[in-house]
């Protein structure tokens, strides 16, 4: 057989697989009753959605998402579930009464994705180049050149991002002190 | 059909994503789970920008750049929203979205 077309049906079937994952961790999320499993079922669809980065030609967005998706957002929200815990952890994660009024806004959405995607269903979109294999070295050169400016924004946005998250939650507890 | 995955796949699998993530952020009560669903809103839209990356612009890496600054936005995004919900439940003993309402009129 053709290594091409092998190449193809192996993407294929990791696509199907790792979407399955996604959907479903996504769904355990919503359905979970109880938090800390739902932030368990986050992690393993975001290392889902890392493997799919990798068949998306993206390995340091897949390593990116690992570290800061799983690793560090995941145990930051299990913190702050911990830190703010109640005896009885079962009904932690239960549904409010808009639920028919979210899910007609949810289906409306879906149905408008749906249909642009249904009217571009037939456009092969065949990709002009391969991704170049090292993906690292342009992106270090466009954020240092092109995008320099942004670059530097967003490490102020988090420096400004972090600090106030201190402030904010140190404010209170010498609030409660007082008091 | 089967054996390519083309960028239809990875487009109706964003879709599909973002809207779990949307009906979580709806009819959630917990304000945690909200966050966390706004974090699977937002893995949606970097599929969506990567396979744009890939299929449309593999050259000129728009779509890996932007998925790089939806990072760090989401990372300071619940830093902040972790801290605010903190201050919250100390101040009020809830983070239950329904009680608050004291900006709403």
């Amino acid at each position: 057989m053709d290594m091409n077309l092998i190449y193809d049906i192996l993407t294929a079937q990791a696509f199907f697989v790792i979407a399955t994952v996604i959907l479903l961790g996504a769904l355990m999320v919503v359905f979970m009753p109880n938090i800390v499993h739902a932030v368990l079922f986050l992690a393993i669809t975001f290392i889902a959605v890392a493997a799919l980065f990798l068949l998306l030609d993206a390995p340091f967005l897949a390593a990116v998402m690992v570290f800061v998706y799983a690793g560090a957002v995941c145990i930051m929200i299990v913190f702050g579930v911990m830190l703010i815990q109640r005896r009885n952890m079962k009904l932690t994660n239960i549904f409010n009464n808009q639920l028919k009024v979210g899910g007609a806004v949810v289906a409306l959405t879906v149905a408008v994705l749906a249909f642009f995607t249904a009217t571009t269903w037939t456009l092969d979109v065949i990709p002009v180049t391969a991704v170049p294999e090292d993906t690292m070295s342009y992106l270090a050169e466009l954020l240092l050149t092109k995008y320099f400016v942004a670059f530097e924004a967003a490490a102020i946005l988090l420096t400004i991002a972090l600090t106030g998250a201190i402030m904010i939650a140190k404010e209170v507890k010498a609030n409660a002190n007082n008091n | 059909m089967l054996t390519t995955i083309s960028l239809t796949h990875y487009v109706v699998l964003s879709a599909l994503l973002f809207g779990i993530g949307l009906f979580g952020v709806l009819v959630k009560r917990n304000a945690i789970t909200v966050l966390l669903c706004i974090e699977i809103m937002l893995a949606a839209v970097m599929i969506n920008l990567l396979a744009f990356n890939k299929f449309i612009t593999p050259m000129d890496f728009t779509g890996q750049i932007f998925s790089i600054f939806v990072i760090t936005v989401a990372a300071a995004e619940v830093g902040v929203g972790l801290a605010i919900l903190i201050a919250i439940y100390r101040n009020q003993l809830t983070v239950n979205l329904d009680d608050l309402d004291w900006l709403k009129w």
